[in-house]
């Protein structure tokens, strides 16, 4: 029904637009693209980064950004030769670009990495992973939070 | 009182890849957020979080106050010997928790 899903986008837009107007008055200093570009830039350097091996996996619409599930998973054989050495994350509108840095080694078998984040608005998340042979793979992924964190304290 | 929660098996296969998850209380204050007086709560945060099998170190992370309130994390670990995992975190105010479990490898 065509009706449906006009009321749908509107009621949601108001959602959105009325949790923003309440963030405003006490939105702190927030990332911009341009300190989570500057952050990255900082763990990999000059090397290149290649989309691809890193799989990221959070739910795209997010209702609730106090918790929200966040797994980074890497294809790598996790060999002494071959495996990876770090998982980075990061996000766009936190008031802090960083979300974490896990190092990992040939002792976990797996590379994965799985944990709870809180996200401050709608925006993309990266994950980065070096593996040992000094490269680096990435994966992104944009959500949208319906229910920011970092607001005041309710308690 | 700290609480902690650990999931891990008791027992293993030597070689086998095995899922570990634990679990902290803790309230991951950001130090972004006003609280009902109108300041800034301080920040208190757990800044690392470290796993170790007999002491050698499997996993290290920083968290950053993205990280949820009870901070929880789930990893891999191969196991290679009978003996202790120790899962660590340190953070503000001098936080500092310890806890091990058990592990058989056959």
């Amino acid at each position: 029904m065509p009706g449906t899903t006009k009321e749908g986008t509107t009621r949601r837009t108001f959602i959105a637009g009325a949790a923003l107007v309440s963030v405003l008055p006490f939105a702190p200093a927030r990332a911009t693209p341009e300190a989570m570009a500057a952050a990255i830039k900082e763990v990999v350097g000059d090397n290149a980064i290649r989309e691809g091996r890193v799989t990221l996996d959070l739910p795209p619409l997010i209702e609730n950004g106090n918790t929200v599930p966040l797994t980074v998973s890497v294809e790598s054989p996790m060999s002494d030769a071959d495996h990876v050495k770090a998982i980075h994350v990061f996000n766009e509108k936190n008031p802090q670009p960083h979300v974490f840095d896990a190092r990992l080694g040939p002792r976990n078998g797996k590379a994965v990495i799985a944990t709870r984040i809180k996200l401050g608005d709608s925006q993309k998340i990266v994950a980065i992973a070096e593996t040992s042979k000094g490269e680096f793979f990435s994966a992104s992924a944009d959500v949208i939070v319906t229910l920011a964190a970092c607001l005041e304290d309710l308690t | 009182m700290t609480q902690v929660l650990i999931n891990a098996p008791k027992t293993a296969k030597k070689g086998e890849v095995i899922e570990l998850k634990a679990l902290i209380l803790h309230p991951m204050e950001t130090g972004f957020r006003p609280g009902t007086n109108g300041r800034i709560i301080p920040r208190n945060i757990i800044e690392r979080f470290t796993a170790s099998w007999n002491g050698n170190e499997i996993l290290r992370m920083d968290l950053s106050p993205a990280i949820a309130a009870n901070p929880f994390v789930s990893f891999f670990a191969v196991a290679t010997e009978s003996g202790k995992i120790t899962f660590r975190w340190t953070g503000d105010e001098g936080f500092a928790v310890e806890e091990s479990v058990a592990i058989d490898v056959a």
